[in-house]
């Protein structure tokens, strides 16, 4: 193998021609880079918020809208009214089910000042639902709920707050005037999108304090995100039990995913005896959607994401142009050594594979110059002001691809400049010589 | 000039040129769209909605218990912002431009169900709103105090007190009364009870003026006033005085009830900048990725020019010796590059026609203005003479013995 001796030469290749070495491995390290860059975003946030349960879990939308505006064929409402997932939850038909909401609470610790933090109000199966992670404690459970008894499961970062971390299980804090007892502290937990709630922005953070959703409503605390009312709300209160609003996330977890249409079924099922119990208005238009189907449903990838990774692979093309052109003159202005180490005997592969190594060599320089041009790239983007700023990071599986691409991209681009090197006639040389 | 032998040299070097002409499209294609894109984020990012955001501040109070006597509460709290000195106007509104807050109601002309609504952006305020926003009246009044009502006693239709009156954009006018005046005329939001068109508005944008580009200014101030807890406080005040302001309101806010925690105060030109960063960022980074093409098409052009000034050496040479003078070795490569340009920026202008129908089918966004066309292709012109200018320079140097001396 020859490749020893390539390699010397694609060294020396580089040191008689410095400027243009260095402009080639510039063009395609400025292009890896951003095509990493925008790859690690576009990764991280399109990615699987639950793998391995994503397609058991699903969301549940049913059609109780009025008939003003409607069309048939439209998509349900997206959330819930109280009434139907209150009715759903009491079902019990899938192996597990929660119904929840979201919204800001007041915190006040046993010293010190009151805060508002954000808050999940929600029933007893979510944490094992969402596979919640537990450092202390537990979550509660349905009797817990059935008694709207007063106990909350906090997040890691609000124990760091409160209590600088340890097992505060048992302690109390005094949520909206209300004292609350400690049942479970959760472990860092960052779902990325924040899939089972998107109406508080798609890559929120999860909540930092989780209460019965049986105790925060009734006593009504706060409720953030989107509602949607088409009628008259008794007593004027749209988070009443039997309002005409919907605002209620509802999940089922069933046994595997081929479960979803004797499920589809019953919702079908409870749809129609609304509507003879005269509370549904609409056909029957229940949705049942596992989480990536919802995402994709919901649009939750932002346009601008997906702009920047064409943008970026735009740039490479344009990047690999340039390095092509460019190592397509660097090889003819060898034409001279070219045409004396074929005359001395080297075959067309052997000058084939010397340009296709000093290819590569560029490739692995302008791979190793995107990666930290990437992860320069990634930096900027967590200096940024949205919601997923803080999860761009690059993990090894993109680290890995970055390397291949360019590794790959450069020997694409070595191919023409060697193809015509191979081609270069030996006499022709000589004779110009 | 002739540029016959131009395009017979090309014609030996046809992978190179190719590749130039290649690049030059398509960083044509991509400039002359992503130029398009940040115009578009710059005209969006500096939308005027018509309010004077440099003066005025946005305060919210969170209660922390249980809230009782809001409305009693509300009424204290004005009374002791407009007794300051320096405070403008003092209101308490149920949304605030740029806040993430968005209250929507359907606007129909008849109370049955089936009727068409258009969905118009609702806001409530304490009396004074339309003063203290300088937002102007082309048609009719404002509300009159007997109008006004607590939101707290409107529970939406049957059971609570009548809205009597609304004031409307000019926008929702027109969609409502083609042609005619609205002044007088009757609508329906909420329930079986109509309302009375008392004002028309020039115009008034919904909180999220950029989610609402192309109806931009459908929205209606209800008489309904909302009270602490269920809206913002946005104040008026000096430009000048903003910060030193914003520290005496949340001093006076604070004391008058323990159990509230401030937990927004705000210039609202701070919230308008939040808000479009976005857009911003996007601009910048568009802008970022535009120069770095031309700089890299830039230096591909002085490497291939280099190359192949090196290589005609001896061409150059014999030409010099027959006569010919620098400034016409000069010209010879700036007409080449001007043609290797000239195919690029065809291409080019075909792949940003193609682009942009690209853009527009899978990303929504306008068509690009064929202004944009020109701009780029002269663009490309310069950055390719300029490019191709040292080597160009350093050829018509070469002293006619070149040739002599070869390669």
């Amino acid at each position: 193998m020859m490749l020893g001796y390539y390699l010397d030469l694609a060294l020396r290749a580089f040191r008689r021609s410095r400027a243009l070495s260095a402009l080639m491995v510039l063009g395609l390290g400025l292009g890896i880079g951003a095509c990493m860059t925008t790859l690690s975003v576009y990764h991280v946030l399109s990615g699987d918020p639950i793998p391995g349960k994503s397609e058991r879990l699903f969301n549940v939308q049913l059609d109780a809208g009025g008939l003003v505006g409607f069309q048939v064929g439209q998509d349900p409402t997206h959330q819930l009214t109280r009434f139907d997932a209150e009715a759903l939850l009491r079902d019990k038909r899938a192996p597990r089910q929660v119904m929840m909401s979201g919204g800001r609470v007041s915190v006040r610790p046993e010293t010190g000042k009151a805060f508002f933090t954000t808050g999940r109000y929600t029933s007893a199966d979510f944490f094992t639902m969402f596979e919640a992670p537990f450092a202390h404690g537990s979550g509660w459970n349905a009797e817990a709920d059935a008694a709207a008894a007063r106990v909350i499961v906090i997040s890691h970062e609000l124990n760091e707050r409160l209590f600088g971390g340890g097992n505060n299980v048992g302690k109390t804090l005094t949520i909206r005037g209300m004292e609350m007892q400690i049942q479970g502290v959760l472990k860092p937990w960052r779902p990325t999108p924040h899939f089972y709630d998107l109406t508080l922005g798609h890559y929120a953070k999860p909540e930092d304090v989780y209460i019965p959703f049986a105790t925060a409503i009734p006593a009504r605390f706060q409720v953030s995100g989107d509602q949607n009312c088409w009628g008259e709300a008794p007593g004027g209160d749209s988070r009443g039990p039997n309002a005409p609003c919907a605002w209620v996330q509802y999940w089922v977890e069933l046994a595997s995913a081929a479960d979803a249409p004797a499920f589809r079924d019953y919702l079908k099922q409870y749809s129609e005896a609304q509507r003879k119990a005269g509370r549904f208005q609409r056909p029957a238009n229940a949705r049942l959607r596992p989480v990536m189907d919802w995402l994709a449903h919901k649009n939750v990838l932002p346009g601008d994401i997906k702009l920047q990774v064409w943008l970026a692979f735009g740039f490479l093309l344009v990047c690999l142009t340039n390095a092509v052109g460019l190592l397509l003159a660097k090889c003819l202005r060898r034409s001279g050594e070219i045409g004396v180490r074929r005359a001395l005997g080297a075959s067309r592969s052997a000058i084939f594979a010397q340009f296709l190594v000093e290819a590569g060599v560029l490739g692995v320089a302008g791979g190793l110059l995107g990666l930290v041009l990437a992860w320069l790239g990634l930096w900027l983007v967590r200096l940024g002001p949205n919601d997923y700023a803080s999860l761009a990071t690059m993990d090894w599986e993109m680290l890995g691809l970055t390397l291949s691409l360019a590794f790959g991209a450069s020997l694409v681009a070595g191919l023409l400049p060697a193809w015509k090197a191979a081609s270069v006639t030996p006499a022709l040389q000589l004779k110009t010589q | 000039m002739d540029l016959m032998p131009i395009l017979s040299t090309l014609r030996r070097h046809k992978t190179a040129a190719l590749l130039i002409v290649f690049e030059i499209a398509l960083t044509c294609t991509i400039v002359c769209n992503a130029l398009h894109l940040i115009s578009r984020r710059i005209t969006t990012l500096n939308t005027d909605i018509g309010i004077p955001e440099s003066e005025l501040l946005v305060v919210d109070l969170r209660g922390a218990n249980k809230v009782e006597n809001a409305d009693a509460a509300t009424q204290r709290d004005l009374a002791a912002l407009r007794a300051l000195p320096g405070i403008k106007a003092a209101l308490v509104i149920n949304q605030v431009p740029y806040h993430d807050n968005n209250n929507y109601s359907g606007v129909s002309l008849s109370n049955d169900e089936k009727a068409p609504r258009i969905d118009t952006s609702q806001y409530e305020a304490t009396e004074g709103m339309i003063k203290a926003l300088d937002l102007k009246l082309v048609e009719g009044r404002d509300f009159e105090p007997q109008e006004m009502l607590n939101d707290s006693q409107f529970t939406g239709g049957g059971e609570g007190p009548a809205i009597p009156a609304i004031i409307i954009t000019r926008t929702l006018a027109e969609r409502l009364f083609p042609g005619q005046s609205a002044v007088g005329k009757q609508v329906y939001v909420y329930g079986d009870k109509p309302q009375t068109v008392v004002g028309v508005l020039e115009r008034l944008s919904p909180p999220s003026p950029s989610r609402h580009a192309g109806d931009g200014n459908l929205a209606m101030i209800l008489p309904l006033r909302p009270a602490w807890n269920t809206g913002n406080y946005l104040l008026r005040v000096e430009p000048g005085q903003r910060d030193a302001m914003l520290k005496k309101i949340v001093a006076t806010l604070e004391p008058l009830d323990s159990n509230r925690v401030v937990t927004t105060q705000r210039h609202l030109s701070d919230m308008r900048n939040d808000y479009y960063r976005q857009d911003r960022m996007m601009a910048w980074l568009l802008g970022g990725v535009c120069l770095a093409l031309l700089v890299i098409t830039a230096l591909g052009i002085i490497g291939l020019a280099s190359f192949w000034v090196q290589q005609r050496t001896r061409m150059i040479g014999t030409r010099r010796a027959l006569g010919a003078t620098r400034h016409q070795i000069l010209r010879y490569f700036q007409a080449e590059n001007f043609l290797l340009s000239s195919a690029g920026i065809v291409l080019g202008i075909g792949g940003a026609l193609g682009l942009s129908a690209v853009l527009m089918r899978n990303a929504e966004i306008a068509a690009l203005p064929w202004s944009y066309l020109p701009a780029g292709a002269l663009m490309l012109y310069l950055l390719g003479q300029l490019a191709v200018l040292a080597p160009a320079r350093r050829a018509a140097a070469l002293p006619p013995v070149a040739a002599l001396r070869g390669q």
